[in-house]
């Protein structure tokens, strides 16, 4: 049961990823791709109506492993405690900015509100990047189950180790081209013209330092995480994750040069996907480990009683089921490219 | 670790406090939209149409500053109070991934819908978005007052070996009683904020001469649904409460009602100023007999003041909690009188000419915002102090390893954060006033006119 659950989180946190990754990658591109008014609001206008959606992968998820894994939750949120504060803080800025540039056409805010919604979506990409490398590497969880890490200590990875260090930092670089190529991707498929062009060529160069990252962060995270061989040699066959990961970055650069958009950015779930996996089987069955491995918090030790999640299988199943639905209904009423002169606010006056 | 559990309470209350600016017009709203909706599907008449993208505006602008404001709140249990969600976390975590998993995919996919598809979703198509937003913006309230609903009086739960509280029946927390009531009361309370802010945008049209046929539609909305609302505030929703608390949470009742001896035919402090030193009300004009009759409609029966109880089993702050019990009841009695005056009114066909009326209206807008905060305030420092009653202290259910120093740095942020959020959230809810509901205003950027589609 716990491990199950291990399984649906793990599923929710790649959905947010895979979703509000194209939000993060398009806002950090933003002003690279989107040089005029005209041009930005296709930017914004190929998230506007789903961005918030997507955030609520993140909240259903955070309440998801509330109620299946407390002290994961409690212990990492408490000692995370800057970060995470700074991550909503960013949340809310990008949030805004988003909303009020819509709300507000300014000459004078417009630009202010653009650098804003750019700048909170390159730093959330970076951050959450560096979290999960936190994940990967441990944390100074001791006998009482808490832990606390300041932002930065001295940069090296040690006993004395803060949220950012050269490991955490190159794992969010990572995450950051990812999600930048993610949403180049996005914008491309969703907007026309220079736009869609700019977007494809990015995506392109962001391609190779995606590549060059990836390779990078695997050699150092098999040393810095020994749990990921030892499950590699338990099950072998979860080399799937990592092939799954390789064959989304073969997808993206040959999609690109045949100029299918769609297809190219599928291949980027994909390559996420594999990524994200692979860091979640590489840690299994710890779900936060530990400097000293003694006090690492595993599926086992970190659930809830079974009681309660049986329960919530059974309300999680029929709320899933009725969520992809209204996705689907979304996401199919605003099939296609968007469109910023006409209407795009859909009022019949 | 003292100096830091109070910091930690403030963030919470601070974040909660400016968060439910939001929540409580959205959930009013909600119901309103629908009733412009129906009647616009009832009638054929696109007045009612424009009404609703009207309030479609606003209700965005606040449901943005809503989601926004409410993700930090479902983060601070981890954040600021682990030791509490490791214990608690089973149980109460059920409520709130629910409200995720079934309220907010829901109010978001067909908030994005109704906000930007009226003309391709037809007039049922988006009567239903606007019925699935307020059918998702009301389960939400419903699992969050549930979960405030377990702190204040614990149900479905069982001691685990090690101190850890686990869920034993679900249905139990889901269905508790106090939920139940407490959701009503909360979700009336929306409803008048709702009511008052219809009714004063209504208002403000009809003293400025402008806009005047949804001046009157407006104002009409806001009088007969907040006249049913207000009423049924303070009976049975107000009542049932108080009931509640008088049988679970004694003590408490004593300091909300600021009756510090424990006495056969208890008077109502209306006014007075509670001296917790002396253990006296100053200055006090009350009913007598009163509170006994409405603690137990009995004009003799005996009421604990806070002299039956042990000092470390007082709610810590006696005089707030007296005082924002006493505004929210002294809000609603106004709201009462003021609705059912300005119904009146509207029955006998004068309220729309009547400017003192209308004056009224409009300026008391910040009331029933007043009136909510208070009823919250009153609830969580009624709890004090247990976090969950009779199970865990407050100050044991902080994070141990969150010193003062970083709580006040990230509680500094948040207030200079909200400062600036909280000025553009007037500014944009003006300007949206200011452009009205009729379309092709000068004020409004080009881009938003559409072609007209019917």
């Amino acid at each position: 049961m716990e491990t199950t659950w291990f399984c649906l989180i793990a599923i929710m946190i790649t959905v947010f990823v895979l979703l509000d990754g194209f939000d993060l990658g398009a806002g950090a591109i933003h002003l690279l791709v989107a040089k005029t008014d005209r041009e930005r609001r296709q930017v914004l206008a190929s998230i506007g109506p789903v961005w918030d959606g997507n955030e609520v992968w993140l909240i259903a998820t955070g309440g998801t492993l509330y109620f299946a894994f407390p002290s994961l939750y409690a212990s990492s949120f408490s000692g995370f405690y800057l970060p995470l504060m700074i991550v909503l803080w960013l949340l809310i800025l990008r949030g805004t900015s988003i909303e009020f540039r819509n709300h507000i056409k300014s000459a004078v805010w417009d630009p202010l509100w653009d650098f804003v919604f750019c700048t909170s979506s390159l730093l959330l990409a970076v951050f959450f990047g560096a979290a999960l490398g936190n994940v990967v590497r441990g944390v100074p969880l001791d006998a009482s189950g808490y832990f606390f890490e300041p932002l930065w200590t001295d940069f090296r990875l040690g006993d004395a180790a803060g949220i950012l260090d050269w490991y955490t930092i190159l794992v969010g670089a990572l995450s950051l081209v990812a999600l930048a190529m993610h949403g180049c991707l996005w914008v491309q498929m969703k907007t026309s013209g220079e736009v869609s062009t700019r977007a494809g060529k990015l995506a392109g160069l962001a391609w190779w330092g995606v590549l060059v990252l990836t390779a990078v962060v695997t050699a150092v995270s098999l040393r810095v995480q020994p749990q990921i061989l030892v499950n590699l040699q338990k099950w072998p066959l979860g080399i799937v994750f990592p092939l799954l990961a390789v064959a989304g970055m073969a997808g993206v650069v040959f999609e690109l040069r045949k100029r299918n958009e769609r297809r190219a950015f599928y291949a980027s779930c994909a390559y996420l996907t594999g990524m994200l996996v692979s860091v979640v089987f590489g840690v299994y069955p710890m779900v936060l480990p530990a400097r000293n491995p003694v006090y690492s918090l595993t599926v086992w030790n970190a659930k809830a009683t079974t009681y309660g999640l049986k329960i919530g299988l059974i309300w999680w199943v029929i709320g899933m089921i009725l969520a992809a639905g209204y996705s689907a209904i979304v996401y199919r009423s605003l099939a296609g490219k968007v469109v910023v002169d006409q209407d795009s606010h859909g009022y019949g006056d | 670790m003292g100096q830091a559990l109070d910091v930690h309470r403030l963030h919470f209350a601070f974040t909660i406090t400016f968060h439910y600016i939001f929540p409580q017009l959205t959930m009013g709203l909600a119901l309103l939209l629908v009733y412009l909706k129906t009647k616009a599907l009832r009638t054929g008449n696109d007045h009612y149409n424009r009404a609703a993208r009207f309030w479609g505006r606003i209700f965005g602008i606040n449901f943005a500053l809503g989601v926004v404001t409410g993700i930090p709140m479902e983060f601070q249990f981890g954040t600021n109070w682990a030791v509490f969600s490791k214990a608690a976390g089973g149980v109460i975590g059920q409520t709130l991934a629910m409200e995720g998993v079934f309220s907010f995919f829901l109010e978001s996919s067909f908030l994005g819908l109704f906000l930007f598809g009226e003309k391709k979703l037809g007039r049922l198509g988006h009567w239903c978005a606007g019925f699935l937003v307020f059918l998702g913006s009301w389960l939400s309230g419903y699992f969050i007052v549930a979960t405030n609903a377990w702190m204040q009086h614990p149900m479905g739960y069982r001691l685990g070996p090690n101190g850890e509280i686990d869920l034993s029946s679900f249905w139990g927390l889901v269905l508790n009683k106090w939920a139940l009531w407490q959701y009503a009361h909360t979700m009336l309370g929306a409803v008048q904020t709702g009511c008052f802010v219809m009714a004063a945008v209504g208002a403000f049209y009809l003293l400025t001469r402008r806009d005047e046929a949804y001046g009157r539609t407006f104002v009409r909305g806001g009088v007969l649904v907040g006249v049913v609302a207000a009423v049924l505030q303070l009976f049975p929703t107000g009542d049932a409460q108080g009931k509640m608390i008088a049988e679970n949470q004694a003590v408490t009742l004593a300091a909300m009602e600021g009756l510090f001896t424990t006495q056969e035919g208890a008077p109502l402090a209306i006014l007075g100023q509670p001296d917790v030193e002396k253990r006296r009300l100053d200055n006090p004009l009350e009913i007598p007999s009163m509170l006994s009759f409405l603690t137990y409609r009995k004009w003799a029966a005996n009421v604990k003041g806070l002299d039956a109880f042990p000092q470390d089993q007082w709610p810590d702050r006696v005089e707030m909690l007296y005082y924002s019990y006493h505004i929210m009841v002294g809000l609603g009695t106004i709201f009462i009188a003021l609705m059912v005056l300005a119904a009146i009114l509207y029955w006998r066909k004068r309220l729309f000419e009547s400017r003192w009326m209308l004056w009224t209206l409009m300026l008391c807008v910040p009331l029933p915002y007043i009136a909510n905060t208070a009823g919250w305030i009153t609830a969580e420092l009624g709890r004090q102090p247990w976090l969950i009653y009779g199970l865990m202290r407050t100050a044991h259910g902080a994070s141990p390893r969150v010193g003062a120093g970083n709580a006040w740095f990230t509680l500094i942020g948040f207030m200079g954060m909200y400062t600036v959020l909280g000025i553009l959230w007037l500014f944009l809810v003006w300007r949206e006033i200011e452009i009205g509901p009729e379309p092709g205003s000068k004020l409004r950027g080009e881009t938003d006119i559409a072609p007209a589609a019917d």
